[in-house]
């Protein structure tokens, strides 16, 4: 047994996947000690990109320092969007009669291609061909440039209760700062929030963790039982192996995902919980594990140890448990490991179409894949609400599955090249 | 040698056959035999004959295609789960590989406690049963205490096979079934290990089944010799008659191919 572990962490395949079973594991884990709020809370809107919001009349509230700093330059890069800046492009181009086209060209720069353009910009000059609404577009272009570039600072005034009248707060210039961690009001997504403004990392965690007991379980289930009857209808024989054998052909005849179907759509909404979905998809995916069980031990049950334990006048459970069972136990493992995958995915596949966990006290990473593809994250160029749930089900799944193929070559050696 | 004409274990019409249609292989093809109590009979034949399906029919781990096996006497019923572990309770057998005869995953310790067990000394304390290992185990020229704890797969196939007979030392049975029990022992050990056999049958009035491809050999340790060839037995008789005045071809090829059969009879050399 110690002398099987040692090899078994020998094998690279395994233990990379099982480096990155455990990271994830170990994520699960702490995070939610260290991030104690509720995975499920909708603290923000519909699809907040990543990042750090802070509060603005805490910014207002908030001790300011003068910082040297030329804000406008950054400013104009990031206001100005690459369609404007096109926008200006086009005009230096099309309409401008001074400026050389090599200046153009020369402006890679977002400051640069502005400051050009502001440079040589005339509303009265003439453009033809363009439409009115497309010389509006400068004039008001011009205007917000123009203003970025001008800007005094604000003046912060506040409706005094008693009077109704306007009372100036605060002045603020163009060069003050605050700290960001003197703001007390501060919220961090890391990965955004999702279509009910939820925490995406947070929630991902949660579901990650959901994820893996449903697998776990639809796993242990699955294994269970198809380690059991295959044990039964290898050893017995005889019409309990007709049986056995009957229903699991049955199950082959029909795929089981139909059957997943059936089953969970007859819950219905209110009836599926995750540990029950966990449940009735180890329920529909044993027949696989008890068909090679079975297999195994039949090719077991005549050989010579198993013989002399019969001469030794020992029952067949404990036949059964200790000259079987540890012949197939490793292989039993492995496929213990595939089917906590496959689990995984078939809850994700469930919850994609519908038929997931109907709670909305747990989040899976099924069910987050079915909101954000709901609410068209896709459309609106929401990576974050799913790109980390999909790299997250592929990472569970590559690591079982590296694990599960490091153990075949430590315990099938002619598979190892 | 102990021998009387009670039959022990007999057999009319014994045949076992696996598969179906194409496939169908006759193994054991209609066999009668008698084996008295305390009497060592040898089944000789060639790979292939037939004779480890016959033991597994003798031993009741095979079904039987047709004919029926007496035993002491009456037709055996082995029907029900608790006949069977009686009937084994006087049956034993020593397998033919002995790689394949041990569960690797218990210790050796396991496998003589176990047959200690069986015995119904269950109850035994321990330095009592460490004392009937030591001895089991020096009765086969082992020592227990460099086996002890130790797995089957650390032994030589040699070792294994002496194992096994210290298991049946320990046991007891009335009758002993050898499946080729010394093809893994040198020619020197082997007749230590076949004389370890024989007194262990003068110890306790077992009745031996000695499996062999080696006529040589049967003629040293048996009483009457039984030759199978192809699931058939084509002779039987006394050993001395066999040898010396063999009646089938079969049993004249085989005699042939073992050099020196009518010299002093040397060991070293089958
Ligand atoms: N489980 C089985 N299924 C099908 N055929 C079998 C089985 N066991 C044995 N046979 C066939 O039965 C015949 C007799 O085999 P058996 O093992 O009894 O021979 P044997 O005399 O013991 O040979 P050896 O000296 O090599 O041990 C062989 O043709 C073999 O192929
Ligand atoms: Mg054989």
């Amino acid at each position: 047994m110690k002398y099987q572990l040692q090899l078994v962490f020998k094998s690279q395949k395994f233990v990379t996947g099982f480096v990155i079973f455990a990271a994830v594991f170990l994520l699960i884990l702490f995070y939610p000690l260290l991030v104690t709020k509720n995975p499920l809370e909708m603290t923000g809107g519909l699809f907040y990109k990543p990042g750090t919001y802070v509060s603005v009349t805490d910014a207002v509230d908030t001790q300011s320092y003068k910082i040297n700093k030329d804000v406008v330059t950054g400013k104009l890069t990031k206001s100005v969007t690459a369609e404007e800046q096109q926008l200006m492009r086009d005009w230096l181009l099309n309409y401008c009669p001074e400026v050389k086209p090599e200046e153009v060209s020369d402006a890679k720069k977002a400051y640069d291609i502005i400051e050009l353009w502001l440079q040589y910009y005339d509303k009265t000059v003439e453009m033809e061909g363009a439409t009115k609404a497309v010389k509006n577009q400068y004039v008001r272009l011009y205007d917000k440039v123009e203003n970025i570039l001008e800007s005094e600072g604000y003046i912060v005034s506040r409706k005094n209760a008693e009077t109704g009248e306007m009372e100036e707060v605060a002045a603020i210039e163009t060069k003050e700062f605050v700290n960001v961690k003197d703001i007390p009001n501060r919220v961090t997504f890391p990965l955004g929030t999702d279509n009910f403004g939820r925490d995406v990392l947070t929630e991902l965690v949660a579901a990650t963790r959901t994820s893996l007991k449903i697998g776990l379980l639809a796993g242990t289930v699955a294994t269970a039982i198809g380690l059991t009857l295959g044990l039964l209808a290898g050893y017995v024989g005889g019409m309990i192996d007709n049986v056995i054998t009957f229903i699991t052909n049955m199950f082959t005849v029909i795929p089981s995902f139909i059957i997943l179907i059936l089953i969970a759509s007859g819950l219905g909404q209110a009836g599926r919980g995750a540990m029950l979905v966990a449940v009735v998809i180890g329920f529909t995916s044993w027949p696989w594990t008890c068909r090679s069980v079975r297999a195994q031990t039949i090719s077991l049950r005549n050989r010579d140890h198993v013989n002399l334990s019969k001469l030794s006048g020992h029952s067949l459970p404990r036949i059964v448990l200790t000259d079987i069972l540890p012949y197939v136990a490793s292989y039993v493992v492995m496929a213990y490991i595939l089917q906590i995958a496959s689990g995984i995915l078939s809850e994700a596949q469930l919850s994609m179409i519908g038929l997931g966990p109907s709670t909305n006290k747990v989040a899976t990473l099924g069910l987050m894949m079915n909101w954000a593809m709901q609410f068209q994250a896709p459309l609106s160029g929401a990576w974050w609400a799913f790109i980390p749930v999909v790299l997250s089900i592929a990472m569970i799944s590559f690591s079982l599955n590296l694990m599960n193929t490091g153990l075949d070559q430590v315990f099938n050696p002619q598979l190892r090249e | 040698m102990a021998k009387s004409n009670e039959i022990f274990l007999g057999g009319k019409g014994v045949t076992k056959v696996y598969g179906f249609g194409d496939k169908k292989t006759v193994a054991v093809n209609k066999v009668d035999f008698e084996f008295h109590k305390g009497e060592i009979v040898s089944i000789v034949g060639e790979s292939g004959s037939g004779k480890t399906t016959l033991a597994k029919m003798l031993l009741g781990l095979h079904s039987v295609t047709a004919g029926e096996i007496y035993y002491n006497g009456e037709l055996r019923d082995i029907r029900s789960p608790r006949k069977k572990r009686a009937y084994w309770k006087g049956i034993q057998a020593i397998f033919q590989d002995p790689f394949s005869s041990f569960n690797v995953f218990n210790r050796i310790d396991t496998l003589l406690l176990d047959c200690i067990n069986m015995r119904g000394q269950k109850n035994l304390p321990y330095d009592k049963k460490v004392e009937l290992m030591t001895q089991a185990c020096g009765f086969v020229n082992l020592k227990f205490a460099e086996l002890t704890r130790k797995y089957p797969f650390e032994l030589s196939g040699g070792q294994m096979q002496r194992l096994m007979i210290a298991r049946i030392f320990l046991l007891k049975p009335r009758i002993l079934i050898a499946d080729e029990p010394t093809s893994m022992i040198d020619a020197c050990s082997r007749a230590t290990i076949l004389d370890m056999l024989l007194k262990l049958r003068d110890e306790i009035d077992m009745t031996i089944i000695f499996i062999t491809h080696d006529i040589g050999l049967a003629y040293y340790v048996s009483d009457s010799v039984y030759i199978m060839e192809h699931g058939i037995f084509v002779e039987r008789n006394t050993a001395d008659e066999v040898i010396l005045h063999p009646k089938a071809d079969y049993t004249k090829r085989l005699i042939k191919d073992v050099p020196k059969i009518y010299e002093e009879w040397d060991l070293s050399t089958v």
